[in-house]
């Protein structure tokens, strides 16, 4: 017997009138794993979390969930669980009424009123279960509705942005009740634009781009994808580094955009394939040129996106003559 | 990573419909303005009734409004009469024509549709929910004006609008059904809610759709329009009470009103269910109201069409409705039973109202004005001749006749019959049931 994917996408389309959602996307996600949808704004993850979710069908293609083709009918899985565009919560209840409601749904009230308790505890929200959810930061409200996806042990759980609004302390409560569940068998589908969340926490990541999938796998992989990275460079002689770098073979030097960080006139950013900078600090310690500082201007992950999703024009800094 | 293995295939089951419904309960009742709706339709109405029975002045306009001080039972009358004016269709505006829009605003339609698993549950389980609460706050309202007026004043009889007196006991039974006949259009103003809260969204319009609606049939209602299509609206299911309060009861504005409620019920809670299932739930932006208004409620002026055809074909019901011989027929009944009611009060030998023979002559605005129509120029002139006697007695009236068929007889003369407000008998002076008085022109009848 194999084991099977959670979710398994073909070919599938989703337009809204004129504009095309989602163009062709094929989508494997292992059971039991923990994976991640990033892209640009407009990329499309909302839209296939939806579909994933049932709250809405494919145009075309085909969409299993759970080892269950999707109709054309709009309907959740049994064992399918969680948020799009945020946590739905009712502001005049509290948060526990807010989740025995859901409870009383299932027909579940009297039985289970204790996980909700413990729910609510393992989002931190224990103390405030009173409270009318009107009152809450959206950060709690992210955590409330994350317990609330949690009622019932769902075996897929789909999530939009669920570290949104939350602080350090906060996101690590999250991704420790994720990680839990995943280790528990359950199968984790979330979004997210930050590339930090997405590289601690999930095994495989699909990055999306108008509507299409640019890479699909490992987030180790996709860091391989980055390519050519920018790098910065804070020396004690700033003129003297430059002259260095514009005579380093394979090094181009870029200047830094308005707006950068605080300091960056001294900076130096050059950009070249890690033995171009190898050589570049070589010759900087060779000329008696002490470095201060020196990492890259973009994270890998971070590159990786600009450049598989098209848009490593918008990086902080742009070329310039050498 | 663990793998699961070996799972069998999931399947769909949504939520059972009784859960929902209590689930859309909870949320309803959660919300302070319901609950502060309740509240008010359970004081304000009974406040209305205990202190305006018992003010010198009374809301004449309404009918049964000027017998407040004499019957606990009239307060409720009155206000129901309210009611049906903009009441009902504001607090059905309120429940139901938000009942869908609160989900827009809150961004919960994702989470619902996930908990629920089926979108027709939802539409279900939130139209009965709506229905429940407008229905209480109906029971309510009922309760209170009732309670009210008959703390303050007590159950006595009353006239109908045929003059013919009601006693207690029946007076409590027509009261009740008098209400029950508004639930047919407080239901068709509730699908009207339902449709404007799916269609129009987060707008306000959607909002007030059943008000807006209400608005623009009164406008027409207060027109000359053709009869069989006053009574091919909706609202005109609020007044069809007046019928139940003749000897024989007036039902066809009833049964008309009946068959228009539950066409618009029907119509309006199908197109709001329709536009709902074909929602795109994964559009945000999209909460319904950039969705063609015309595709919602163009039916609806459809079927205001249709049934006006079909009043007009099975009644043959044709102009105003308000001719010079029913309005002469039902001011000569009027007449007649309050005469008897008068002379009972004034320790008279008593009569009936065969022995009286009475008959009523009318015109309209003098000779060159059709006597048709409604308005304030009607002059009645109403003969009698007591049982014995050879004398025939005449007493003037001027009427005041609304389009919806209810006209205000104020007595002109002779001071003795109907030419001042009170008559003075063995207990001392009562109000003198001739002087001014309600009736109903019978709209549908031959």
């Amino acid at each position: 017997m194999h084991p099977f994917d959670a979710v398994r996408a073909r070919s599938v389309v989703k337009t809204f009138g004129d504009v095309i959602a989602l163009d062709g996307v094929d989508l494997d996600v292992a059971a039991g794993q923990i994976h991640g949808l990033v892209g640009p704004n407009g990329a499309g993850k909302t839209t296939l979390l939806g579909l994933v979710l049932g709250l809405a069908a494919a145009d075309a293609g085909t969409l299993e969930i759970l080892g269950m083709p999707m109709g054309r009918a709009l309907s959740v899985a049994d064992g399918v669980a969680g948020f799009v565009d945020g946590p739905g919560l009712y502001p005049t209840l509290t948060a526990r009424q807010n989740l025995m409601t859901l409870l009383a749904l299932r027909g579940e009230r009297t039985s289970r009123s204790r996980e909700v308790d413990e729910l609510l505890g393992r989002v931190g929200l224990a103390e405030v279960s009173g409270d009318a959810v009107r009152g809450f930061s959206l950060g709690m409200r992210q955590r409330l509705g994350l317990a609330a996806a949690l009622l019932g042990g769902p075996r897929l759980l789909v999530l939009d942005e669920p570290a949104n609004g939350l602080d350090p302390a906060g996101r690590r409560q999250v991704h420790d009740v994720l990680t839990d569940l995943a280790d528990s068998g359950a199968t984790v589908v979330l979004s997210s634009h930050r590339m930090d969340d997405l590289a601690s926490l999930c095994d495989e990541v699909t990055l999306l781009s108008a509507g299409r999938v640019v890479f699909s796998g490992p987030v180790h992989k996709l860091a391989a994808e980055s390519g050519e990275l920018d790098y910065r460079l804070i020396t004690s002689d700033p003129e003297g580094a430059r002259g260095v770098a514009d005579g380093t073979p394979s090094l181009r030097r870029v200047t830094a955009r308005n707006g950068s960080r605080q300091g960056d006139e001294q900076a130096l950013v050059v950009r070249g394939p890690e033995a171009a900078l190898d050589r570049l600090v070589a010759q900087l310690i060779g000329a008696g040129i002490a470095i201060r500082e020196l990492g890259p201007v973009v994270p890998p992950l971070e590159a990786a996106f600009l450049a598989l999703t098209g848009t490593e024009a918008d990086i902080n800094a742009e070329e310039t003559t050498r | 990573m663990t793998a699961i293995v070996g799972v069998p295939l999931v399947r769909t089951n949504p939520v059972a419909l009784s859960r929902g419904y209590r689930f859309e309960m909870v949320k309803l009742v959660s919300q302070w303005r319901i609950r502060l709706l309740m509240v008010a339709c359970l004081i304000a109405p009974a406040a209305y009734s205990a202190v305006v029975s018992q003010q010198t002045s009374l809301p004449t306009d309404a009918v049964y409004g000027r017998l407040m001080n004499q019957s606990g039972w009239a307060g409720s009358l009155a206000i129901l009469v309210f009611l049906g004016t903009l009441l009902l269709p504001l607090l059905t505006s309120v429940v139901a024509g938000d009942i869908f829009a609160v989900e827009d605003r809150l961004g919960t339609w994702r989470h619902l549709l996930v908990a629920v698993r089926s979108p027709r549950r939802i539409f279900v389980s939130k139209a009965l929910a709506a229905l429940t609460v407008i229905l209480v706050l109906l029971v309510c309202l009922m309760v209170s004006s009732t309670t009210g007026g008959l703390v303050s004043v007590g159950s006595h009889p009353l006239p109908g609008l045929d003059g013919h007196l009601i006693g207690s006991a029946e007076l409590a039974r027509t009261v009740v059904l008098a209400w029950l006949t508004v639930v047919p259009p407080t239901l068709a103003f509730s699908a009207v809610g339902l449709l404007g809260s799916v269609a129009l969204g987060r707008s306000p319009l959607g909002l007030l759709a059943p008000v807006a609606l209400a608005l623009v049939l009164m406008g027409v209602q207060v027109m000359p329009v053709p009869v069989a299509l006053r009574v091919a609206l909706p609202t005109n299911a609020f007044i069809a009470y007046r019928g139940l309060f003749t000897d024989p009861a007036q039902l066809g504005p009833f049964w008309v009103g009946l068959v228009v409620s539950l066409s618009w019920t029907v119509l309006a809670t199908l197109l709001a269910y329709r536009l709902f299932v074909r929602r795109d739930f994964t559009d945000l932006a999209n909460d319904g109201s950039s969705r063609l208004v015309l595709r919602g409620f163009a039916p609806l002026a459809v079927l205001v069409v249709v049934t006006t055809v079909v009043v007009a074909a099975t009644t043959g019901a044709t102009g105003s409705g308000i001719e010079k011989a029913k309005v002469e027929a039902a001011l000569s009944t009027s007449f007649s039973n309050l005469y008897v009611l008068q002379t009972d009060q004034l320790n008279r030998p008593p009569v009936t109202v065969s022995q009286l023979g009475t008959t009523t002559s009318c015109e309209k605005g003098g000779s060159r004005v059709t006597d048709e129509g409604a308005g304030a120029g009607w002059r009645c002139t109403v003969t009698w001749t007591l049982p014995g006697t050879t004398a025939v007695g005449t007493a003037i009236y001027q009427l005041e006749i609304a389009p919806e068929g209810r006209y205000v007889a104020d007595g002109d003369g002779p001071k003795e019959v109907n030419g001042f407000f009170q008559v003075r008998t063995p207990a001392g002076d009562a109000p003198n049931p001739l002087w001014q008085f309600d009736g109903v022109v019978d709209l549908l009848g031959s």
